[in-house]
């Protein structure tokens, strides 16, 4: 079967980089595969369960691959988290597609 | 002193269901949440957002579940100090313990199982640097006595329904109530928004877009806040300042209980009762974790199934039982009300 995982470098919160891969047919998102390679303690990360209500899987976009572009629920969320900077993006807004091959993000402080 | 059988903290669908698995031992119990309303989670971050994976409901509003669950376990009338964060425990001599919360209500129960998700909500609080100087000194992270605002000077921070709501309720009580937030759109209700440009329209809410707090200052108590719009910064007078960004769960005091924990959650014995490292002190649904461990809530009930018969045991030593079906023995409350299924009607063929 034809190799379906995508390259993504992930910076956790204490600079450590994980060079990791992930799956693009299990409907992941960027907060689930931090979370299934335990990148970042449970409960602090995705605590909302991945709704765009809690800001806990914000990250900062390093690369400059293409991104689905930004819905109102997350622009919202962000408006309101803490650590914000201009390529800011909650994680769990983002689905794991073939297009993300080479992404790189670094995970915002926990807040 | 509220006294119990099974003292639950955590009032979420775990919590609410272990009064109904409870009640059917005869085990009575009462709930502590830290938020003011029943449903945890459910109730408090997405009440209108459907859930697909409760078994027999294709599709139930998490508000909804939180109301049938209430439903579920009001015949067997469950206490409830809500509003109120569990900060202490204390071991009895007689085996028993004393849980006594933030505001000093004491509870006094053999069992207690905590059931509280992802801990207790506390507001999330801004960056600034001398924020913790001015708690309760004209800053507050919620209101709770709005009369408090009276012919004061406000000053709300964040854009979401609750900063929209209470600006839109103090603009008729403060003196002078300013609404500032790092953008120019909110994402509250519509009509709340249309509310507070109206009210700024008739000059009784001023609003300062897109700007943040950055500074606050004053003697012992705050006088001012620092608010930087785009490139401009300047001072705004105020004598109360109430950053609405929202709630967090967080462990909280839970984590100072002796409890072994594990990435965030409570370590329990899985193969038998959900039992943590004190005996006598449970922890299930997501507050809990073992090897295999997943969140769901459908998983939450069957752990305080289980553990309502160990807590039994405790409570009952050596008083022999067997599980009994709700649909054999019926379900009598401890309000005297009784459901049974009605008896079958035998008619001989003559």
């Amino acid at each position: 079967m034809e190799n379906q995982d995508v390259n993504i470098t992930i910076i956790d919160r204490d600079g450590v980089t994980h060079k990791i891969e992930a799956p693009t047919d299990m409907a992941m998102n960027l907060m689930e595969v931090v979370r299934s390679y335990e990148l970042a303690p449970e409960g602090t990360i995705g605590v909302c369960g991945g709704m765009a209500m809690c800001a806990s899987c914000q990250c900062y976009v390093l690369s400059d691959t293409e991104l689905p572009e930004m819905q109102d629920e997350e622009e919202a969320m962000l408006s309101e988290a803490f650590y914000v900077k201009d390529n800011s993006r909650l994680g769990c807004q983002i689905p794991i597609t073939p297009e993300l091959e080479g992404l790189e993000v670094e995970l915002a402080p926990e807040s | 002193m509220i006294t119990t059988d099974i003292l639950i903290i955590g009032a979420g669908p775990t919590g609410l269901f272990t009064v109904f698995e409870a009640g059917l031992l005869k085990l009575k119990c009462h709930l502590i949440d830290a938020l003011p309303q029943p449903g945890g989670q459910c109730s408090e971050i997405y009440p209108k957002k459907p859930i697909y994976d409760i078994p027999a409901y294709p599709e139930i509003l998490a508000g909804d579940l939180t109301d049938k669950l209430m439903e579920q376990c009001k015949q067997f009338e469950p206490g409830f100090t809500l509003g109120e964060r569990a900060d202490t425990i204390e071991k009895q001599e007689d085996g028993s313990f004393i849980v006594t919360t933030n505001k000093g209500t004491k509870h006094k129960a053999p069992v207690v199982a905590i059931a509280g998700g992802l801990g207790s909500f506390e507001p999330r609080k801004p960056l600034i640097d001398n924020i913790s100087d001015y708690e309760d000194k004209g800053l507050e992270y919620m209101i709770k006595e709005p009369e408090m605002y009276r012919n004061k000077r406000v000053v709300i921070a964040g854009g979401g329904d609750s900063a929209l709501d209470w600006s839109i309720f103090l603009s008729d009580v403060a003196s002078e109530v300013t609404l500032i937030h790092r953008r120019n759109e909110f994402r509250g209700h519509l009509d709340s928004v249309e509310k507070v440009q109206e009210l700024k329209s008739a000059g009784k809410i001023n609003l300062i877009t897109p700007a943040e707090v950055v500074g606050l200052e004053g003697e012992g108590k705050i006088e001012s806040v620092t608010v930087k719009q785009e490139a401009k910064v300047f001072k705004k007078e105020c004598d109360h300042f109430v950053p609405l960004f929202g709630l967090s769960p967080k462990l909280g005091p839970i984590a100072n209980w002796g409890l072994e924990i594990e990435k965030n959650a409570i370590k329990v014995n899985n193969a038998l009762d959900y039992q943590t490292n004190i005996p006598g002190i449970f922890a299930i649904g997501d507050v809990n974790t073992y090897p295999g461990k997943l969140k769901l809530i459908l998983c939450g009930f069957h752990e305080a199934t289980l553990m309502c018969q160990a807590a039994y045991q405790i409570i009952n030593p050596g008083k022999r039982y067997v599980l009994k079906y709700t649909t054999v023995a019926g379900v009598d409350g401890f309000d005297g009300t009784r459901k049974e299924a009605p008896k079958a009607v035998v008619k001989a063929i003559e």
